[in-house]
């Protein structure tokens, strides 16, 4: 269990001050100074060395990411962009970052720029999110006024925050779809290449990260990258807010260290699966996109991104959500097939014809109104649509059925046979 | 320019960095299907259909998308290897064309698109045989309304937003975009008015499915029934390519036909759509007036009350005029026969612009493809959006890609581009001639700055004097370079912009009066004092027809529009698309028109009328045939020989310069600006037309009613 020292995020919960001499005194905007006197190389570095993997899911080496930034300033400035479009369903962890510790955010931003040669932070804050929106400008109006950030300020690198509010669209936590929503225009991924590296918004250099991945650097800037690196496996180092939802006794969000068993992490802090763990039907571990593990694999299965990847799913954001066994699953899978069919943004063919598809055959599964061949059709037309977009939704729209098929095959064979039976009973 | 190697179905091949790798693929003679992707539209990457095999890659590319330069070599070093119809490849595509196909509905029996569909010629390829697996509704999409030339069936769509990049890249009129999202997203204009552009039909090309169709054509016929002859469209004076489709005696529709030096793969709606009037108004029969009445006569009886008028008439009694669709050959037989009988009154200026003299001073010097290349535009008395869509088309593109700085004299529509208002005073022409006014320094510093004139301003009482200031200007802001067009290194930015199609062809012929002879506007003036006698139109009807006094009026040509209805003989001819002929578009290229159906009834080709009655009147014209008329115009003008090729013009000296036009006072309390009235109804053909009424009633007289309120 990871002890209260080594903890990032002291005010998750909200429960302590959140103005700045709060953030201060637990530790925050210490030294930041001395940290800007390394070069952004070393600061680099530092990141790359602590192992950190980027938190929105997609788990690429943020250190490495920063090292894609043009290495000299020319004719076009560079950007920090904050991915703070949390919309994946099952995660609730960037809110509480922006809501309740919005300070490790803040100074993860300068500290980012910085090792970037950016000046300007933006961050893109889900539409729905009013009240995170208003915690997070608070709290940056406050460093504005104690000359924390801003021009010419404490810290000697002149530095801007802006907080854009997005209007409600899953795609556009995408990172292309999110500049492009950012630059005005309507929220539909960019091709790539080029990257966003190289062509981010109004066509600079910009890098792309996840509130908790940036929120996260100071305290490693600080406790150095080997005390990050101690948690969690090689790498899948470090501590990660997981986010504990679904039939649980007390769902929550906690920072554990990565590499942490499944199994411990909801018992130890979700107050177990409700009923008991045999009570446990299948878990979702990070977040609509992740295909579903069945009990028999959470039994044993780590919450790292390589143990989860292994098991055919990903460790995503770590948004667990724990099904019992009083779920319905297809009908569960079936509204995710909705969502994405709702939230695909219809830009390249086999997404947008492909989610539909899906869902509707879904549906058809959900009373068993189908045909046992179906399901090998479904799989396919899975396979159709992932891998041939633009962007990655339409790779993660069939994941979580495929997870179903993999899994509960049989609880599908089941019911279109039950109903094949009522309907013969019927006639 | 850097290239890479690349290794494209087991062939190895240098492709150059900045192609995409659709591009690089084609080159090597593979065929990549595609839908969304346009080489004259940005890249959208959408439709996934022109997926191709990365080896090595996770996934499959979107070959337009990718540009050559990021594909880098595999990590021994060895060139990348690219698959164009590996399995992998292809059971994407297939794939894709599942996805495309299951909402797209079973109606290709009864969809115009049918046989020159995309949809329907990739599916043969990638579509899976026999093999229906999507067993729930298909979806149907609400119409659309885009105005009277684009029928939608939306449903049909397969949202590759062609049309959307079209409209707001080439057209520049935003008026389409896409609403929704997902299986929701539909393509539609802006709260459902029409698309608001002369080239809103080239959508209908576009769209690689059955969504966007002509609706003058819809239903009427199928496209292997049709018979294609190239051609050259007389709309407007740009001599946009066109293809004429047609069934039988009837021209079904005109489609654009590739000309990178002329119109690119464009051409407006007029051009498009005003071929129903082809079929109506048509004068298919000699008329003689008798009793003030217009009675069908026979040729014979034509060419012998003619012969009687003129057997009457002293030559300085008589006039010819040109009209504006008539092609080179029936201009050179006229201008002979009037030679032959001694006329002098002759004029193909119905407007009254003072243009003639040296062919530099009438031409678009700087050709169309030289706009691009233009670093500052002044446009005076012009209005290019409908004057000449399509080059207005290439200003826009030039803007789009270099920012082109463009000031406009009497410019008063949205040209799609901003143009910066100098008002419409002749004064500012002035300031500008005199190099006082800012834009004046804006032209001298430009590199190749131009000058856009516009035939109505230099059609008044003061044209010549105008045409004197914009060539001062012309020479004093270094517009006139060295010798040559732009491809050949040099540069002239004096630009007329002429609406009629005859009209260069008939400058180059001298189809101008002689000495002492009388322009059009004289001959108006003598014929009702009774000077002037015998009239000849070759086809003139936008001037004042109404008001020849008791002058004795052949009208030659082919509608029945004010020309014919004041004529005293009426003599059927051919309209542009049944017959031979040549055509000067303004830049001073020839180009020929082919006979794509015959003429109607008793009416013919307008060269052998003129040579047939020139045997009635014992006056002969010295050609047989076609040819020989042909090579009579060479000897003419020799330019004619070069069909679809610039003569390079001479270098004019400043003393040229200083020729053209004539001083004289300005009238000051006329502004500058464009006559053109309405886009639409042009020209008899035009007018004829049941669709640009239409178009008019639409476009032209509903935007009048809405600046009203």
């Amino acid at each position: 269990m990871l002890a209260d020292k080594d903890r990032i995020f002291t005010n998750i919960y909200g429960l302590q001050d959140k103005s700045v001499a709060g953030a201060k005194s637990r530790g925050l905007w210490d030294g930041t100074k001395k940290i800007l006197e390394m070069t952004p190389e070393a600061i680099c570095e530092v990141v790359k060395k602590s192992g950190l993997r980027g938190r929105g899911g997609a788990g690429f080496a943020t250190g490495l990411k920063w090292t894609f930034m043009p290495k000299e300033v020319k004719d076009r400035p560079h950007y920090l962009v904050v991915n703070a479009d949390e919309s994946e369903p099952g995660t609730c962890k960037d809110r509480e970052i922006m809501r309740n510790d919005p300070h490790h955010l803040i100074e993860g931003c300068l500290i980012a720029c910085y090792a970037m040669r950016a000046h300007t932070a933006y961050i893109y804050v889900r539409g729905e999110f009013v009240r995170e929106r208003e915690a997070l400008q608070a709290a940056i109006d406050e460093c504005y006024e104690k000359k924390l950030i801003g021009k010419d300020n404490v810290h000697g690198w002149d530095f801007d925050c802006f907080v854009h509010h997005g209007a409600g669209a899953y795609i556009c936590g995408e990172e292309t779809a999110l500049l492009e929503s950012f630059e005005g225009k309507k929220g539909m991924p960019r091709m790539k290449p080029p990257f966003p590296a190289n062509m981010g918004i109004y066509g600079c250099p910009t890098t792309v990260n996840n509130v908790e991945s940036i929120a996260v650097v100071p305290t490693i800037m600080r406790r150095g990258p080997e005390w990050f690196a101690s948690f969690g496996r090689p790498n899948n180092t470090g501590t990660k807010l997981f986010q504990i939802s679904g039939h649980v006794n007390t769902p929550c969000v906690v920072e554990e260290s990565l590499s942490i068993p499944m199994k411990e992490l909801i018992e130890k802090y979700a107050g177990g699966v409700r009923g008991g763990w045999d009570n446990l039907l299948a878990v979702i571990p990070g977040g609509a996109s992740c295909p579903m593990i069945p009990k028999s694999v959470c039994d044993e299965v780590l919450m790292d991104f390589d143990s989860l990847k292994a098991v055919n799913s990903s460790l995503g954001t770590a948004a667990v959500i724990v099904m019992d066994k009083s779920t319905d699953l297809v009908k569960t899978i079936a509204r995710y097939a909705y969502f994405y069919k709702h939230e695909s943004c219809g830009q390249c063919t086999p997404c947008r014809e492909g989610t539909g598809w899906m869902w509707r055959v879904m549906k058809r599964l959900e009373t068993g109104d189908a045909r046992v061949e179906e399901i090998d059709q479904l799989w396919d037309v899975g396979k159709q649509c992932e891998g041939h977009t633009i962007c990655g939704l339409g790779d993660a729209a069939p994941w979580p059925i495929q997870g179903l098929i993999r899994h509960f095959r049989p609880e599908l064979e089941r019911r279109i046979a039950e109903r094949q039976s009522q309907k013969v009973a019927a006639e | 320019m850097p290239t890479r190697k690349l290794i494209i179905d087991g062939q190895e091949i240098e492709a150059d960095d900045n192609l995409t790798l659709l591009q690089a693929c084609e080159s090597t003679g593979a065929e990549i299907p595609r839908f969304c992707y346009h080489e004259r539209l940005s890249v959208a990457g959408n439709c996934r259909m022109c997926l191709v095999e990365w080896v090595g890659a996770p996934k499959p590319q979107a070959s337009c998308a990718l540009q050559v330069r990021d594909i880098f070599p595999n990590k021994d070093g060895t060139p990348a290897k690219i698959n164009t119809n590996s399995p992998i490849a292809r059971k994407a595509r297939e794939g894709v064309m599942e996805f495309l196909l299951i909402n797209h509905p079973l109606d290709c029996p009864i969809c115009d698109q049918g046989g020159e569909c995309d949809l329907q010629d990739q599916a043969m390829g990638y579509g899976r045989a026999a093999f229906n697996r999507f067993h729930e509704q298909k979806r149907a999409v609400e119409e659309k309304y885009m105005g009277p030339l684009v029928k939608t069936v939306m449903t049909r769509c397969i949202q590759c937003t062609r049309c959307i990049r079209f409209a707001t890249e080439v057209a520049g009129v935003p008026d389409l975009g896409a609403t929704g999202r997902g299986e929701d997203m539909e393509i539609t204009t802006y709260l459902e008015k029409a698309f608001a552009s002369e080239l809103s039909g080239n959508i209908v090309d576009l769209c690689p499915v059955g969504a966007l169709t002509s609706k003058p054509y819809t239903f009427t016929a199928r496209p292997w029934e049709l018979r294609h002859t190239d051609s050259v469209d007389v709309m407007d004076a740009q001599g946009c390519a066109i293809r004429i489709d047609s069934r039988g005696p009837q021209v079904m529709r005109v489609l654009p036909r590739l000309n990178e030096d002329v119109n690119e793969e464009w051409i407006g709606d007029k051009t498009r759509h005003a071929c129903d009037g082809l079929l109506r108004q048509r004068l298919d029969r000699p008329y003689i007036r008798k009793s003030g009445k217009l009675q069908p006569a026979t040729w014979s009886e034509a060419f012998a009350a003619i012969a009687a008028k003129l057997a009457t008439t002293v030559p300085e009694k008589m006039a010819a005029i040109v009209g504006d669709l008539a092609a080179a050959e029936e201009i050179k037989a006229l201008k002979d026969l009037m030679a032959a009988l001694g006329v002098k009154n002759i004029d193909c200026r119905q407007d009254g612009a003072k243009l003639g003299g040296a062919r530099q001073s009438y031409l678009f010097n700087t050709t169309i493809a030289g706009v691009e290349a233009a670093d500052a535009i002044l446009i005076v008395g012009a209005n290019p959006r409908w004057e000449a869509p399509v080059l207005n088309a290439r200003i826009r593109k030039a803007w789009l890609a270099s920012g082109v700085k463009i000031a406009g004299i009497g410019v008063t529509m949205d040209q799609t581009y901003p143009v910066t208002d100098l008002g419409a005073g002749t004064d500012m022409l002035e300031q500008i001639a005199a190099g006082t006014h800012a834009f004046a320094q804006i032209l001298r510093d430009a590199k190749r700055p131009m000058l856009i004139l516009g035939t109505s301003a230099i059609s008044r009482a003061d044209g010549a004097a105008i045409l004197k200031l914009a060539a001062k200007i012309a020479a004093d802001t270094g517009m006139i370079g060295p010798a040559g067009s732009a491809a050949e290194g040099g540069w002239n930015g004096f630009n007329v912009l002429h609406t009629a199609a005859s009209r260069v062809a008939a400058l180059d012929l001298g189809f101008v009066p002689g000495e002492a002879g009388r322009d059009v506007a004289a001959i108006v003036d003598g014929a009702q004092k009774g000077e002037i006698e015998f009239i000849y139109s070759l086809g003139a009807d936008e001037f004042d027809v109404g008001h020849l006094g008791r002058a004795f009026v052949v009208y030659q040509g082919s509608h029945g529009d004010a020309g014919a209805h004041n004529a005293d003989v009426i003599l059927p001819g051919a309209a542009y698309t049944e017959k031979e002929g040549l055509y000067v578009n303004f830049e001073g290229r020839v180009q020929p028109a082919h006979r794509a159906v015959f003429p109607p009834g008793e009416a013919k080709e307008d060269w052998t009328i003129l040579r047939a009655l020139s045997d009635v009147l014992g006056k002969r014209l010295p050609y047989d045939t076609l040819d020989a008329l042909r090579a009579a115009l060479v000897a003419d003008a020799p330019h004619f020989a070069d069909h679809h090729e610039l003569v390079p013009h001479g270098g004019a000296s400043a003393t040229d310069w200083a020729a053209v036009g004539a001083a004289g006072p300005l009238d000051t309390s006329r502004p500058l600006g464009s006559t053109m009235t309405d886009f639409y109804l042009t020209n008899p053909i035009a007018r004829a037309s049941a669709t640009m009424a239409e178009c008019s009633r639409e476009f032209v007289a509903g935007s009048a009613k809405m600046a009203a309120e």
